[in-house]
């Protein structure tokens, strides 16, 4: 299976998918208006890696800013990752000072049944 | 210290590309005031939301056999508040549905907005628009104050909807 990189724009963020070393990261910012079309081929990617995932996968989320279109989306993708069989974590970034950040981390982990750890930078 | 000013004002039409630009300008703007930075993460948020609603929302008014389309976005402060202030056209018949949803958001404390909150990410879709419905819901938490709006009517069909955020700056 093919890594999936898409590059970072003003308003989309940067995915960097790795299935030789299972680490998934999703970092910038996440406040595209159409978010079903920009995540399409990422839950498409998800769900083949989902079926045949590495032990000890990490989805590492790095947001600085999403929107709550994107928030849907980012539950699907919790929704996808919970399904992998072996050994799998969230890693949810966010600055020290962000309160709503760290808040809407430990929300998704409320929702999905997923190890979260959490970072902050 | 009186300290009243307009960060910035558009008003037109409201297309995908003018609320990328809109709110390139905006955040430039906040950048060089020296604010906490998680005040200015909240401005930024509560201003993609309604950018994302104004864009998504505005109808179409139907005047002197012309159709138009305008809205207007605005931001400011004050000694206390960052103000988000939006105003666009919407059809009177979708008034009580967005009024309902408004009164109730306003009705809960913050414990209220979190279960309100995870009960619409779960249980909703995301619409052809592409809205989550969440947005007000959304504001309504970063803020921490409770929303203002008012409808003026501009013909049978349509009315003005204005709506403010207020966001608490930390260094009053």
């Amino acid at each position: 299976m093919d890594a999936l990189s898409i590059k970072a724009t003003e308003d989309t963020p940067n995915i960097n998918f790795d299935p030789a070393t299972g680490l998934l990261e999703i970092s910038g910012r996440s406040l595209p208006e159409d978010a079903a079309g920009f995540y399409k081929p990422v839950l498409d990617w998800l769900k083949q890696y989902a079926s045949s995932a590495k032990a000890g996968s990490a989805l590492a989320m790095k947001l600085e800013y999403f929107n709550t279109a994107s928030s849907k989306v980012i539950l699907d993708i919790f929704n996808i990752i919970e399904k992998i069989a072996t050994d799998k974590k969230v890693i949810w970034y966010f600055d020290k000072d962000d309160e709503d950040m760290q808040e809407a981390g430990e929300e998704f982990s409320e929702i999905v049944n997923i190890p979260f750890e959490y970072k902050t930078y | 210290m009186v300290d009243n000013s307009l960060i910035l004002v558009y008003e037109g039409e409201f297309t995908q590309e003018i609320t990328k630009s809109v709110l390139t300008m905006a955040e430039r703007n906040l950048e060089y005031m020296e604010e906490e930075s998680n005040t200015k993460k909240k401005v930024f948020n509560v201003m993609v939301e309604c950018l994302q609603n104004i864009c998504k929302h505005t109808d179409k008014v139907a005047e002197d056999n012309k159709l138009w389309s305008s809205a207007v976005f605005m931001i400011a402060k004050d000694e206390e508040y960052y103000s988000i202030v939006s105003g666009n056209a919407i059809e009177n018949a979708f008034i009580p549905s967005l009024e309902e949803k408004l009164n109730q958001i306003n009705s809960l404390d913050k414990e209220g907005l979190k279960v309100l909150y995870k009960d619409m990410l779960l249980n909703s879709q995301l619409s052809e628009k592409g809205g989550a419905g969440l947005g007000f819901v959304d504001i309504a938490r970063k803020s921490g104050q409770k929303l203002e709006y008012s409808f003026e009517p501009i013909n049978d069909q349509s009315s003005f909807f204005c709506f403010r955020t207020k966001i608490a700056r930390v260094n009053e």
